[in-house]
């Protein structure tokens, strides 16, 4: 046997730190490929929160305006709570991919690489990331057509946009784990639709939280895709802006903490 | 001695109830071709997933090139490539950026991987192909492809899962010549497979294993001559002349008559020696054959011997791969 007698298992462990952040970056170049050569994925994306702006802005906007404060108009009360349905539902493909690339034998293939264990999840995050910077553009865009306006200034908007693309990356890592425990995309779609329906429809996205019965109004007041909502409108509309921010980032840190290291356990269980 | 490429030790691994794999051991010897056969559901990709350091073991212990594949996993993955019966290959890129991904992540230069990639792609005849996207590619081409990408970091031990399962004869043939390609070039292999005669082409050894242990191994031919039948089958020309040579062929082994047709069976191994000795008795006795034939067994009959059912049949449970 020619190789050298057992060198220190913690060599290989440093040389594969180092190896974190570029494997990292080489998934998400892959995975960013894919979605350029898919743009039809993109574009099926953005027309569904298209149309629950048309619908909402223009159909159901006049019943619900009564029921907001004097003063507020439905358009700007809507937009930043259709931000955050496009990227809870636009962060399921982190799920979907991830099941699709386990079902096809892509995930065998990088677990029997020498690359970064991290690396998979990171890489397959951050694309997603990156999607949802530009479907949150593009709604924007829509919003400002059907006229919304931003009561603050430029630094709302882009805290608005920021928070609402971290909270995006933490439930990536929550479809992660559920892309890691099923057979294929489909059920990985499946699966995570019922998750999401309550969170986001029983939420503060659509219509003020007060107008639901008494038993539901503790769940939608008090759950992270109403928090993140409320952020959003703070820093867009405008008054008390801090208690929904943090209470915001509280959310959205503590997804990731809890969830990143399962989703990495559960892709690395195999040794 | 060496320690050999590829060690395996009394491996075990249960899903749940099933016990998918049950002590399975064997070696193969740096620049060999090990075969391991079976059934569906025998327990191969199992074994290979233990190996590749894709599935923990319940019991047993596994090195490659000496290093024990639980206690230093990262380090055996680099010296190790792994070809699947899926075409593990990203659809939507094109054949080159597949090798050129595999590259990054093994941590080749920038140079080396457009290097490594022009020179895979030639070699695995898909220049012609090779800025187009995977998913326009043909089953052969994919798997061709697939084979490639595991060969980027020019790994020493190879592992082909299945290699061509799936594969039209042509595809199958294409692949056995790459694959006899590298092995001239000193990789070591194992190589799942349920066809025989695959196994009988590439493979120096044999495993056989079903129900997730190993029943029988050595050479094709160790094996065709342990378990199959050597039969010399004669035919004469007219009634007499059979019970004729019946009789005088006796010495050589046990004789059987089917009409005009008188079978005889000789030891394993032994079957130019005993036909020539059958001629020189039925020479002696001037008995005059219309037709003589020497039929070796073939892995099938070995196959059959073994386990009870051939491998076409082979319904074994499902190979329980955990997710």
């Amino acid at each position: 046997m020619t190789t050298t007698t057992a060198p220190a298992p913690s060599v290989a462990a440093l040389i594969n730190r180092g190896h974190v952040v570029g494997d990292a970056l080489t998934m998400a170049w892959r995975n960013l490929l894919n979605i350029k050569r898919n743009p039809q994925l993109l574009v099926f994306a953005t027309i569904q929160p298209v149309i629950f702006v048309l619908m909402f802005r223009y159909v159901f906007g006049g019943a619900i305006q009564g029921s907001l404060p004097p003063g507020q108009t439905y358009v700007n009360f809507l937009m930043p709570g259709i931000f955050v349905q496009t990227i809870v539902f636009g962060s399921l493909t982190t799920g979907v991919g991830l099941a699709d690339d386990l079902s096809k034998g892509l995930i065998d293939r990088f677990r029997s690489l020498p690359m970064a264990r991290s690396a998979v999840l990171v890489g397959r995050t951050l694309a997603d990331f990156v999607r949802n910077f530009f479907v949150v553009i593009l709604m924007c865009i829509v919003g400002f057509i059907v006229g919304w306006t931003i009561g603050t200034n430029v630094w709302g908007l882009l805290g608005c946009i920021a928070i609402i693309l971290a909270f995006s990356y933490s439930l990536s890592w929550v479809f992660a784990i559920v892309g890691l425990m099923v057979k294929d995309a489909e059920t990985a779609q499946a699966v995570s639709f019922p998750i999401l329906a309550p969170l986001v429809f029983a939420s503060s996205a659509f219509v003020p939280v007060a107008t639901m019965p008494s038993w539901l109004q503790g769940w939608a007041e008090n759950q992270p895709v109403s928090i993140v909502v409320d952020a959003a409108r703070a820093l867009t509309i405008g008054g008390p802006t801090a208690e929904y921010v943090i209470k915001a980032l509280a959310w959205i840190i503590g997804i990731i903490a809890v969830c990143a290291p399962i989703a990495v356990a559960r892709y690395r269980r195999a040794v | 001695m060496a320690e050999p490429a590829i060690v395996a030790d009394g491996l075990v691994k249960r899903f749940g109830e099933l016990e998918a794999v049950k002590g399975v051991s064997f070696e193969v010897p740096e620049g060999q071709v090990l075969g391991l056969l079976g059934p569906n559901g025998a327990g191969k990709t199992t074994a290979v997933r233990m190996l590749t350091t894709l599935l923990k073991p319940d019991g047993g212990t596994a090195r490659v090139l000496g290093i024990d594949v639980l206690k230093d996993a990262q380090r055996v993955r680099s010296s190790i490539g792994l070809a699947g019966q899926y075409a593990a290959v990203d659809e939507n890129l094109t054949g080159r950026e597949n090798l050129a991904l595999v590259g990054k992540l093994t941590h080749l230069s920038g140079s080396d991987i457009d290097a490594r990639a022009a020179e895979l792609l030639e070699q695995f005849a898909l220049t012609h192909a090779a800025d187009r996207i995977v998913r326009t590619y043909s089953g052969g081409m994919r798997r061709r492809l697939d084979l490639a990408a595991s060969l980027v970091h020019r790994p020493p031990v190879l592992f082909l899962d299945e290699p061509t399962t799936g594969l039209d004869p042509q595809g199958r043939n294409e692949l056995w010549g790459v694959i006899e390609a590298l092995v001239q070039r000193g990789t070591t292999v194992l190589l799942t497979t349920q066809y025989l005669e695959e196994a009988d082409f590439l493979a120096d050894n044999i495993v056989v294993i079903d129900h997730g242990t190993v029943i029988a191994e050595g050479t094709a031919t160790q094996l065709k001559e342990r378990l199959g039948e050597t039969v010399i089958e004669i035919t004469m020309r007219d009634d007499d002349a059979t019970a004729r040579a019946s009789e005088v062929l006796a010495p050589v082994g046990g004789t059987s008559r089917d009409g005009k047709l008188v079978r005889v069976n000789v030891p394993g191994g032994a079957g130019a020696r005993s036909m020539l000795e059958a001629v020189r008795l039925l020479d002696g006795e001037q008995l005059d054959p219309a037709a003589m034939v020497l039929r070796e067994p073939t892995l099938d009959d070995v196959f059959l011997e073994l386990t009870g059912h051939t491998t076409v049949d082979g319904n074994g449970a499902e190979e329980g791969e955990e997710r």
